[in-house]
C-alpha cells in the first residue's frame, strides 16, 4: 500500500489541492478508504490526518468501512421512483442477495442508494464503481446479477448497459448552429477582447446556473481585480434533481464549452481553468480528457494560443458526490481538496476565488452561450428572448412525458407550450429548477419562462395525475436533509428537523398543529441559512403547501396532539419483561379512541 | 472623520475592515453568539448573530462593515429566531444542564436564558454521541458539542498545533481528533491550551477542576451573558 500511495501522490505532484482524485484513486483500488492509506496520504502530503478523515466522510462516493469490489448505487431522484425504482431495487437486493445499504459478506458486492445521478431522461438509472448504468429493468438486473455473480470485470459488460443517450428533442438558437473550434477565438482576437466584452455585455447573458448574474459584469468585475493570477472554472457539478443539461453539452458540444472557458480567460487574463465534473459523470471523463489534448495540439490551449495572443489550459476535476460542491464557493473549497463547505461572503469568488485569487465560476451552458456570441454578436443573442431575459434557455425535462430529453426555447416560452412539445398530458404540475426551485399547479401554465417569472437552471420535472404531492415533497426533503453541508445550524439542523416533520405527516402521525410547526420550521431555514442550500430547501415544502394546503391536512388526525411515535409500540420492552400482553398493557393512539 | 453604521436606530462608529460584531462590540451593544470569540478568524456557522442588514439577513460576526448600513439587532423577530436556533443545539446533541459540570458557566446555557428559552420546542434527536475520557486531563463529551470549531481555531490559530477538526456532513458533523487512534490522549493536547478552555459549552472540560466554584455562584447564575460578554470581549475587540 504504501507503495501505491507513493506513486499515486508522486502523481499529483504531492498537492494536497489534488486530494479528491487521490481519495478517488484510493476508494477505486480498496473500495475504501482505509486507515493505513490515509494515514500515509497524510504523511506524503503532509497534511493533518483531520483531513483526510474528513474529506472522506464529507464525500458520498467514500467510505471508511470496506464496499463490495462491485459498488453498486442506485439513483433515488424522484424521476427514478416514477420509473419504477423501489420495486426494481427490491428486485436487485434480492436477485444479489444483499441487502441496501449493505455489503454482501463475500464480499463482492454492496448495494446502496445514491442522490440524482443526472439520468432523469433515462432512469431507472445507477453507479456501478462509478461509471452510469441508464435504463434498468428487470431483464437488465438480471444480467447484472450475473455478471457481478460471475465476477465479470466491468470492460466485459455488455456497452448497452452504459449507453447514454443526449436525447436532445427541440434544438434552438445555440443547439441548431453550433460553432467549429477555434471560431470564437479568432472572432474576439480580430475584434478586440475588450469588445467582445462589451459584445457579451450587449446580449444580456445572464448566468445558466441559478442565480442569473449578467456574465459580463462577473468577467470585468474579476478582470479589474488588481491581482494578476485569475482563475476561470465551469461549474459542471450539475447536482439539481431533474437537471441533466450540461451533461448533454459536455458529450456533444465540449469543443464549444472549452472555448468559450477560453475566451473568458483572454478577457480576464487568466492562465488556468477548471472544469469540475461531477463524479457521477465520470462516464465522460475520457472523452473530455481527449477533446483538451486534440485543442492542445490544434493550438487552441496552452502556451502561445492563437499565434501568442492568450496562455491558458484546462484542468478537469471530479467531484465525489457532493450536491452542494455545485455551490460555486463550496465548489472552490472541494477544487482546493477539502470538504464543500460554503465560504463566508463577502469577500465574492470574483475578488477572491481559487486559493484566495480572483476567479470567475460559471456554468457550463453559460460558457456555451458565450462562445456563440463571440461568435454572431450580442445583437444575435439579445434579438431572441424577452427584455430582462436574453437569448434562449436550454431546459432538461423528464418525468411524465413522452419525450424526455433536451429543449431549447427563447425566454418567453410559456409552460404550456414547453408541456405540448415533450408530450406531457394530464398534467398535475411541474417542478421548474429542480427542488430548489417552485413547484407549479396545473393552474399556472401560462407562466413563462424567463427571469423575471419562471427563473430556472433548466429543470422541468412533469407530474401526471396520478401522482403524489406529498410523497414528491417528501422525497425533494429528504434529499435536502442528506445533502446539506451541516455547517450552519438552521439548515443542519433544520433541514432534518423539516424531514422528521413532514415524515409525521406523510406517516399518518400529524395532528392540528403539525403543519403550522412544518411552516415554521420552513421559515426558520429559510430566513436564516448560509448559503442557497438552506436558504432553498424548503421549496419543496413551501411551494406545495402554498397551492394544495388542504393535501397536508387531510394528513392530518382529528385529535388534537399526536406523539411522533408509537405509544403502544414503545411499550413492548416493558410487557416483554412485565411478561403480561394483555388489554390493559396496550395503549392506545387512535382517533377514535380519543374523541 | 469616523464612518458610522446604525444598529437599531443608533450610531455606531467603525473603522475600515471591521465585522459589524466588531464595531457593535466596540461601542458596548451585544450581539448574540457562540461562534464567535474575539481574536478568531469569524466562522458564521452558529448563525445566532444573524441581524437585519438593510433588510438582509446576515451574520454579523462575518459580515464587514459599511458606511450606510442600517442595521436591525434586538427585534422582536430576530430575537424569536435566535431562540429557535438556539433550540435546535439543544436538541441536536444531549443537554442534561442541570447534571452538567459547566451549568452556570456554560455560554449556550446563558444565551438559552438570555432569549427567554424556556422549552426545547423541537422534537430530540437523542443522537448517540461518545465521551472520550482518554486524556490524563481533559475530557471531551461530544454530547454538547455545537461544532463552533473554536477548538479547532485556537489549537490552530493559537497553541500552534492541529488537534481538533469537524468532520462528516450535514447532521453526521462530529468533532474528531488527530490521533492515528482517534482517542485524544494521543494527541498534543495539554490541559493549559487555549483550544482545551476556549469551548462554550461543556463539551471539552479540564479534569478535576470541577465545582470548585459551587453552582449557583458561576459567571452566569448572577449576570446575564450580554453583560459578561461585553465586558470581557469590548476590550478585545480593540
Ligand atoms: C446548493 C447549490 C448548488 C448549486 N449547483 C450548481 C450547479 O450544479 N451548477 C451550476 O452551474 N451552478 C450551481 N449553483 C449556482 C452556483 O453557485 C453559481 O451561482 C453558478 O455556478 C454561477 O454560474 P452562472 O453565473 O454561469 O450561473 C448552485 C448553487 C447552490 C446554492
Ligand atoms: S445552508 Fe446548509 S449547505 Fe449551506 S452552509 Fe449552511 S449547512 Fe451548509
Ligand atoms: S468541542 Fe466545544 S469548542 Fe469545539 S467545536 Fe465543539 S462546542 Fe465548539
Ligand atoms: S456568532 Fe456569528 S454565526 Fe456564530
Ligand atoms: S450547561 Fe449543559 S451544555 Fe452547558
Amino acid at each position: 500500500m504504501r507503495q501505491f500511495i507513493q506513486r499515486l501522490a508522486a502523481k499529483h505532484d504531492f498537492r494536497p489541492t489534488h486530494l479528491l482524485e487521490m481519495l478517488r484513486a484510493v476508494q477505486a483500488r480498496y473500495h475504501h478508504i482505509p486507515a493505513d492509506a490515509a494515514e500515509l496520504l497524510a504523511e506524503v502530503l503532509r497534511i493533518p490526518r483531520t483531513r483526510i478523515i474528513d474529506a472522506t466522510e464529507f464525500y458520498s462516493f467514500f467510505s471508511t468501512d470496506p464496499k463490495g469490489r462491485y459498488e453498486l448505487l442506485i439513483s433515488d431522484s424522484i424521476t427514478d421512483h416514477m420509473l419504477g425504482k423501489q420495486e426494481l431495487m427490491a428486485y436487485l437486493a434480492g436477485k444479489l442477495g444483499v441487502a441496501v445499504g449493505e455489503v454482501r459478506s463475500d464480499g463482492v458486492v454492496s448495494l446502496d442508494n445514491t442522490s440524482c445521478t443526472g439520468m432523469c431522461d433515462q432512469g431507472p438509472a445507477g453507479l456501478v464503481n462509478g461509471y452510469a448504468l441508464t435504463r434498468l429493468d428487470r431483464s437488465r438486473i438480471d444480467q447484472i446479477a450475473e455478471l457481478i455473480n460471475g465476477e465479470i470485470s466491468l470492460e466485459e459488460w455488455p456497452a448497452e448497459f452504459f449507453q447514454v443517450e443526449d436525447n436532445i428533442r427541440r434544438p434552438g438558437l445555440l443547439l441548431d448552429s453550433p460553432i467549429a473550434p477555434g471560431e470564437a477565438l479568432k472572432a474576439a482576437l480580430a475584434r478586440g477582447f475588450k469588445e467582445t466584452l462589451i459584445e457579451i455585455d450587449k446580449s444580456g447573458l445572464r448566468g445558466r446556473g441559478g442565480a442569473g448574474f449578467k456574465t459580463a459584469m462577473k468577467w470585468r468585475f474579476c478582470a479589474e481585480e488588481p491581482q494578476t493570477e485569475r482563475y476561470v472554472v465551469c461549474n459542471a457539478d450539475e447536482g439539481e434533481p431533474g437537471t441533466f443539461k450540461d451533461r448533454v453539452l459536455l458529450n456533444s458540444f465540449a469543443d464549444q464549452v472549452f472555448e468559450g472557458m477560453t475566451l473568458c480567460a483572454a478577457i480576464i487574463g487568466a492562465k488556468q481553468g477548471f472544469l469540475y465534473l461531477r463524479g457521477e459523470y465520470l462516464h465522460l471523463y475520457d472523452k473530455l480528457q481527449a477533446i483538451l489534448a486534440e485543442r492542445r495540439a490544434a493550438g487552441l490551449l496552452g502556451a502561445g494560443i492563437l499565434g501568442g495572443a492568450v496562455d491558458f489550459d484546462i484542468e478537469i476535476r471530479l467531484g465525489a458526490g457532493a450536491y452542494i460542491c455545485g455551490e460555486e464557493s463550496a465548489l472552490i473549497e472541494s477544487l482546493e481538496g477539502k470538504s464543500g463547505i460554503p465560504r463566508n461572503r463577502p469577500p465574492y469568488p470574483v475578488t477572491s476565488g481559487y486559493l484566495g485569487r480572483p476567479t470567475v465560476v460559471n456554468n457550463v451552458e453559460t460558457f456555451f452561450a458565450a462562445s456563440a456570441i463571440a461568435v454572431h454578436g450580442g445583437d444575435w443573442f439579445a434579438a431572441s428572448g424577452t427584455e430582462k431575459s436574453q437569448g434562449s434557455k436550454i431546459l432538461s425535462i423528464s418525468g411524465d412525458c413522452a419525450r424526455p430529453g433536451i429543449y431549447e426555447y427563447p425566454f418567453g416560452t410559456t409552460v404550456r407550450t414547453i408541456l405540448d412539445d415533450c408530450g406531457a398530458s394530464d398534467v398535475l404540475g411541474v417542478q421548474v429548477g429542480g427542488p430548489s426551485g417552485t413547484f407549479i399547479s396545473d393552474q399556472e401554465f401560462d407562466r413563462k419562462l424567463a427571469f423575471e417569472d419562471l427563473a430556472t437552471g433548466g429543470s422541468f420535472i412533469v407530474f401526471n395525475g396520478n401522482r403524489d404531492i406529498l410523497a414528491i415533497a417528501h422525497n425533494f426533503t429528504h434529499f435536502f436533509a442528506h445533502e446539506s453541508c451541516g455547517f450552519c445550524t438552521p439548515c443542519r439542523v433544520g433541514t432534518s428537523l423539516l424531514r422528521n416533520q413532514l415524515d409525521k405527516i406523510t406517516g399518518g402521525h400529524g395532528s392540528a398543529g403539525d403543519v403550522v410547526a412544518l411552516e415554521e420550521i420552513c421559515r426558520l431555514i429559510k430566513t436564516n441559512s448560509h448559503c442557497g442550500l438552506g436558504q432553498t430547501a424548503a421549496n419543496p415544502v413551501l411551494t406545495t403547501l402554498e397551492r394544495y394546503p388542504e393535501l397536508y391536512q387531510s394528513r392530518l388526525k382529528k385529535i388534537s396532539f399526536e406523539p411522533g411515535f408509537d405509544l403502544d409500540g414503545a411499550l413492548e420492552t416493558a410487557r416483554r419483561m412485565a411478561n403480561r400482553n394483555d388489554a390493559a398493557a396496550h395503549l392506545q393512539q387512535t382517533a377514535a379512541e380519543h374523541e | 472623520m469616523s464612518k458610522t453604521i446604525t444598529i437599531d436606530g443608533k450610531a455606531i462608529p467603525f473603522t475600515e475592515g471591521q465585522t459589524i460584531m466588531e464595531a457593535a462590540t466596540a461601542a458596548d451593544v451585544y450581539i448574540p453568539h457562540l461562534c464567535h470569540h474575539p481574536g478568531y478568524t469569524p466562522h458564521g456557522s452558529c448563525k445566532l448573530c444573524n441581524v437585519r442588514v438593510n433588510g438582509r439577513i446576515c451574520s454579523a460576526c462575518t459580515f464587514p462593515a459599511a458606511e450606510g448600513q442600517d442595521i436591525q439587532n434586538h427585534s422582536e423577530e430576530l430575537n424569536a429566531d435566535r431562540r429557535r436556533i438556539t433550540q435546535m443545539l439543544f436538541v441536536e446533541g444531549n443537554h442534561l444542564c442541570p447534571g452538567c459540570e459547566k451549568t452556570g458557566n456554560c455560554q449556550l446555557q446563558a444565551v438559552a436564558y438570555h432569549l427567554n428559552m424556556l422549552d426545547n420546542h423541537f422534537p430530540h434527536f437523542y443522537a448517540k454521541r461518545n465521551m472520550d475520557a482518554s486524556h490524563p486531563d481533559v475530557l471531551i463529551d461530544h454530547n454538547r458539542c455545537i461544532f463552533c470549531t473554536l477548538c479547532v481555531r485556537a489549537s490552530r490559530e493559537k497553541d500552534g498545533k492541529d488537534v481538533f477538526a469537524i468532520s462528516g456532513r450535514g447532521i453526521n458533523k462530529h468533532l474528531i481528533v488527530n490521533a492515528e487512534s482517534g482517542l485524544l490522549k494521543d494527541t498534543d493536547l495539554e490541559a493549559t491550551d487555549q483550544a482545551a478552555t476556549i469551548c462554550p459549552t461543556g463539551a471539552i472540560l479540564i479534569k478535576r477542576t470541577g465545582y470548585t466554584v459551587p453552582i449557583g455562584e458561576r459567571v452566569y447564575d448572577h449576570r446575564e451573558i450580554d453583560a459578561v460578554s461585553l465586558e470581557e470581549e469590548r476590550g478585545e475587540h480593540g
